[in-house]
């Protein structure tokens, strides 16, 4: 449905990422893990068309539903209106959204209990409103391939749970291929199929999430120590052991 | 069958309401730039009552006509003197004011105007030009048109890199190819005869409705008129390209190719009323701040209610220049002398909404 094929992306004389394979179907979900820097936004960006490769290629449909991790401050349109600009391939180069459009719109703010967003204005929503705004002009694309640039970024706790249940109902419903980067490991341990961590330029490690990403990894992904433990016997979390002041372990 | 029916009344609440809110305010701009044109047609040295006025221009679309209670002098200055240059300012002023809400949202800027093209430097020079080689009437505006549209093409050319033209290289070219022309303005200027064409440009770049009869007003508001529909059919689109640059195109909208339609539209009507009527700035850049202020920044919406305004506006600044003294103010002078306060007040309004919240 989507994927790259020994695909690298450059920067001037300096390779952001190299070598990359990649292919995702429908009813599968991806989580890309790296550290700042890594390229993890290069690659989205590179996934979604908007970066050229500088080697390698890229399969992907016409229309793909794409979150962006920083959304701008200066849209000042209704949230409903923002929505409904996700219908836009269907609109002719002179038209205006219809009566079914807006009802499109509404109905993927629904499926992502983003009504209440409705009439308001998105440029004063918070991040995390906004994020979830966002969502739902991807899903009202209708578009198969969803990527998402750290969707969770900006949302609290009861909302990374919401943002994981909507993205869970889409992948059960086999239709769509899902693609998103995080830096919340447990994100992608709880919906992702599989998981590609970005160690260098040319080294990633892609497999299923539940075998690719162990503790061993992860410490190396991101240069501390992390746990994975079993929480109330069904739960499994990911505890990265921060350090404090001294350099010790807090016990 | 419930659940449908339930959408259908929720869709319906929200979007009707806005509709209708919306209609509303847009008949009342419509009804103020009617009123101004009435009182356009009344107002100058040689005045006619409201009433008359009303009566020789219905009398000239009714099919009966009226019974003529009137001069043939007052009939004669009211549709032949007035109207033709009431309706050129009317359309002039929509026509700008249109176009700097349209490329205030494709920039994303809301310092732009319609002069950022270098279309109207452009248009300056063609028309300074014409009248320092002792060309007028219809050489005038040919050449001033096409200089414009020159001007547009060279910026187009100038930004393109690869096949692509980001925002800001678009604005930096336009504001490189303006200073080009407006040197060569002023360097017509310094050749021209200090006597003879060297004022005769200067009250030209001024800018003037004096010249517009009906063979004008006709050649000049169809074009004006057919460059706005395209921005205004565009309106949705607007509001996708204000969006940025990648999500516009991840959303399927072909950026590169609806920008330049639109910037054709621009310059078509710029180019028009440039040549035509000189230099008229500010109506471009204030007008849609104001009606954004009124109608909020839906291009939709932004769009029609900017030329409604804008409208009312330069006809209300042409009604100022020519009545307020004896001798006509350049307009120019006088949307500048209104406007720069009218702005930095709204500028400072914003501010204190924007600190308020």
């Amino acid at each position: 449905m989507i994927g790259l094929n020994g695909a690298g992306v450059r920067r001037g004389e300096r390779w952001i990422f190299r070598h990359l394979d990649l292919q995702l179907g429908p009813g599968r979900c991806l989580a890309v893990l790296g550290p700042n820097g890594r390229g993890k936004t290069t690659l989205i960006r590179a996934l979604a068309g908007l970066l050229p490769l500088a080697e390698g290629e890229r399969s992907a449909p016409q229309e793909i539903g794409y979150v962006a991790q920083s959304i701008g401050d200066s849209v000042p349109y209704r949230c409903l209106d923002v929505v409904v600009m996700g219908r836009a391939r269907r609109i002719g180069l002179f038209g205006s959204p219809s009566r079914a459009d807006y009802r499109a719109a509404e109905d993927a703010l629904a499926q992502v209990d983003g009504l209440r967003f409705a009439d308001r204005f998105f440029n004063r929503l918070s991040g995390g409103e906004r994020q979830i705004v966002m969502l739902a002009r991807a899903l009202v694309t209708g578009a198969e391939v969803l990527i998402l640039d750290e969707p969770a970024s900006a949302l609290d706790l009861a909302n990374q749970a919401l943002l994981l249940s909507v993205l869970h109902q889409l992948r059960a419903d086999g239709r769509h291929a899902i693609l998103f980067s995080t830096h919340l490991p447990q994100h992608a341990l709880c919906i992702a199929d599989e998981a590609l961590l970005m160690l260098g330029v040319e080294e990633h490690l892609q497999g299923a999430a539940d075998t690719v990403m162990t503790e061993a990894n992860l410490a190396r992904l991101y240069g501390i120590p992390i746990h994975r433990a079993r929480v109330a016997g069904t739960v499994e979390a990911v505890v990265p052991v921060f350090l404090d002041g001294v350099g010790t372990a807090r016990s | 069958m419930t659940v449908s029916s339930a959408a259908d009344s929720r869709d319906g609440v929200t979007a009707h309401a806005a509709a209708t809110n919306r209609s509303w305010l847009l008949v009342a701009m419509a009804a103020a730039l009617v009123a101004m044109m009435v009182v356009a047609l009344c107002a100058g040295r040689f005045s006619v009552t409201p009433g008359t006025a009303l009566r020789i221009v219905a009398a000239q679309i009714l099919p009966g006509g009226l019974e003529a209670d009137w001069s043939s002098l007052q009939e004669r200055i009211v549709l032949l003197v007035r109207m033709p240059r009431v309706l050129m300012a009317a359309a002039c002023g929509a026509g700008l004011a249109l176009c700097g809400a349209a490329l205030q949202g494709v920039f994303r800027n809301p310092l732009v105007s319609p002069h950022i093209l270098g279309v109207s430097s452009g248009a300056s020079l063609g028309g300074a030009v014409a009248i320092l080689l002792g060309v007028s009437g219809a050489g005038l505006v040919g050449l001033s048109f096409l200089a414009g549209a020159a001007a547009l093409l060279l910026v187009g050319l100038l930004a393109r890199i690869d096949g692509r033209s980001g925002v800001v290289t678009v604005v930096l070219t336009g504001v490189v190819v303006s200073a080009l022309f407006s040197a060569l303005v002023s360097m017509a200027q310094f050749l021209a005869d200090p006597d003879s064409s060297l004022p005769a440009i200067v009250f030209w770049l001024m800018g003037s409705f004096a010249a517009a009869g009906w063979r004008q007003t006709l050649l000049a508001a169809p074009v004006i008129l057919a460059g706005g529909l395209v921005i205004w059919a565009m309106r949705f689109r607007i509001n996708l390209l204000s969006l940025g640059e990648d999500d516009a195109r991840m959303l399927g909208v072909r950026v590169e190719r609806d920008r330049w339609l639109i910037f054709a539209a621009v310059a078509l009507v710029e180019a028009t009323v440039v040549s035509f009527s000189g230099v008229i700035g500010w109506v471009g850049l204030v007008v849609p701040h104001f009606a954004r202020l009124l109608v909020g920044s839906d291009h939709r919406i932004l769009i029609p209610a900017s030329a409604l305004m804008g409208g009312a506006y330069l006809l209300l600044i042409d009604t100022i220049a020519r009545t307020a003294t004896t001798a006509e103010i350049p307009l120019g002078v006088l949307t500048a002398i209104v406007g720069a306060p009218i702005f930095a007040l709204l500028l400072r309004q914003r501010q204190k909404q924007e600190m308020g919240e």
